[in-house]
């Protein structure tokens, strides 16, 4: 029963990583902007629940309530703002621009915060567990979150295909010209999108803090952990993405089982191998 | 008589340091079919894409019912009542049929074109309307365009090559719906390089030549061998 727990603790630990690439996905297919800032944006959301905690009180679980809204709105004001500014023919700008971004996140949370690893604490939910088998144990707080990963994937890919925005986004990423003679105000199309990418590295950042400590020079590791996803499930298809983050989840959790010093090393191995045979990823784009 | 609903007062157009438009005036009136011939290069699309707000000018003026639109953004146009068929059709390869039709709906003008109306229109769409864009034939996704840009409710709608690689009975099959279209009270820009379908569907002519008009008039009144010069240049 060793290895099913491993397998097992990887597929809940994969919920997270599909959470991290799902927003990251969803910009590059709409905008074709790759966010080198994603990872620290994930560390901020979790230092927002901080102080939502610290200011309210409340555990961090309800913190979303207020952290999703705060996070989805820096993220619009971040696209109109100066993202849009960015996009064009050229693919340099915005990752340059996102990589300086990253790095003033990075330190802007130093100043505030310094390097001081924290922790969200959830209280005695993170220590439950049930069984589900002989031997065979899961923890209560990774089950959430792999719950609440499947829900946010399945509600992306029901609002991508069977919503008015969704068509808009979808409508954009095909012709950004033709989209304008739709009606659609481009602009505005992109800072929805990436409000929705900001507001599910809302609750990325909040289980990331409650499941391990944190510190502001984390994010660009999120970052990774976020593209082997993406790169593993195959661009443009959510549920791929979620199968993506499993499949490295388990990855490092066999990793860390043979050796702990193989944990990292074995998502990245099995992330190369798939890139190498299967560049387009194991379930590139789907309709429907 | 009433002001027209379109007045492009001398625009200059440029792509870069090339000059695409030269001073081009045209005038549309309400219900009215105009069309813009030309050859290849001449500058059509581009004075299409001008109106429609997806090409800054370099001079001149653009006035909608009045109001001047040259500096709106082509989101902001459309809302006015300008809805443009881009030349090549340009449907969204990953949406259906008819989210296709559901997006050019996008703007909510207020006005007779549903989708069940579009449907009458061209039927074989609703048919088809669950296939994805790229899966109809080229005289179907060119209904499409139409149907699309029809369900932003326009007063104007400018048609950018109908004809560009359609089959002659295809072409005909399009044109002989526009007729509908027009008795719904739409004015109607339509670019071609087929002269003959042109001239049949049009009142009022227009020539380009290098990006300056060459020729305008009545379509009845025009000769073949003004129009000739006009188009070659000879």
């Amino acid at each position: 029963m060793q290895w099913g727990n491993v397998i097992i603790q990887g597929v809940l630990i994969g919920g997270l990583y599909a959470m991290f690439a799902a927003g990251l996905s969803l910009i590059f297919g709409v905008m074709r902007l790759v966010n080198i800032a994603h990872g620290d944006l994930i560390v901020l959301a979790a230092y927002v629940a901080l102080m939502v905690r610290q200011a309210l009180g409340i555990d961090p679980l309800t913190s979303l309530i207020l952290v999703t809204p705060i996070m989805a709105a820096i993220g619009y004001a971040l696209q109109r703002g100066l993202l849009n500014r960015t996009l064009g023919d050229d693919l340099l700008p915005p990752l340059l621009v996102t990589f300086g971004l990253s790095v003033i996140i990075q330190n802007g949370l130093l100043e505030l915060f310094t390097a001081d690893s924290r922790r969200l604490q959830a209280g005695a939910i993170e220590i439950q567990t049930f069984q589900v088998a002989e031997g065979l144990w899961i923890g209560v707080l990774p089950f959430i979150q792999f719950a609440v990963a499947v829900i946010v994937i399945a509600a992306l890919q029901s609002l991508f295909y069977r919503t008015p925005l969704g068509r808009a986004f979808r409508a954009t990423s095909d012709d950004q010209a033709v989209a304008q003679l739709m009606g659609l105000d481009t602009r505005h199309v992109f800072a929805m999108a990436m409000a929705l990418s900001l507001a599910v590295i809302a609750i990325a950042g909040v289980f990331l803090a409650v499941r391990a400590n944190f510190d502001p020079a984390i994010g660009p590791a999120r970052l990774i952990f976020g593209f082997e996803a993406v790169i593993i499930g195959g661009l443009g298809n959510m549920w791929g993405t979620l199968a993506g983050g499993i499949i490295l989840g388990v990855s490092q959790a066999i990793g860390a089982q043979i050796d702990p010093g193989w944990q990292l090393l074995a998502g990245h191995i099995v992330f190369l191998a798939i890139l190498a045979v299967r560049p387009q990823g194991l379930f590139p784009k789907v309709s429907g | 008589m009433s002001d027209p609903l379109l007045e492009v007062r001398g625009i200059d157009v440029f792509y870069g340091d090339f000059q695409a438009l030269f001073g081009v005036l045209l005038c549309v009136n309400a219900g009215e079919v105009v069309t813009v011939i030309g050859a290849n290069g001449a500058g059509k699309s581009t004075l299409l894409k001008s109106i429609a707000g997806l090409m800054p000018l370099g001079r001149g003026d653009i006035l909608f019912d009045g109001a001047r639109i040259s500096a709106a953004a082509a989101f902001d146009v459309v809302k006015r009542g300008i809805a443009l068929v881009p030349e090549g059709r340009r449907l969204f390869p990953s949406l259906t049929v008819e989210e296709n039709l559901l997006i050019g709906g996008q703007s909510r003008r207020p006005g007779p074109w549903t989708l069940k109306r579009v449907y009458e229109l061209f039927p074989v769409l609703a048919e088809r309307r669950r296939l994805p864009a790229p899966a109809l034939s080229g005289g179907q996704q060119q209904m499409a365009a139409i149907a699309r840009a029809l369900m932003s409710n326009p007063r104007l709608l400018l048609c950018d090559e109908i004809s560009l690689g359609l089959a002659p009975i295809v072409v005909r099959d399009i044109y002989a719906r526009l007729p509908a279209i027009v008795a719904e009270g739409l004015s109607l820009i339509v670019v071609e390089q087929d002269i003959a379908q042109a001239l049949k569907a049009a009142r009022q002519v227009y020539c380009l030549q290098e990006g300056r008009i060459a020729l305008q008039g009545q379509a009845g009144e025009l000769t073949r061998e003004s129009i000739s010069a006009a188009y070659f240049g000879v």
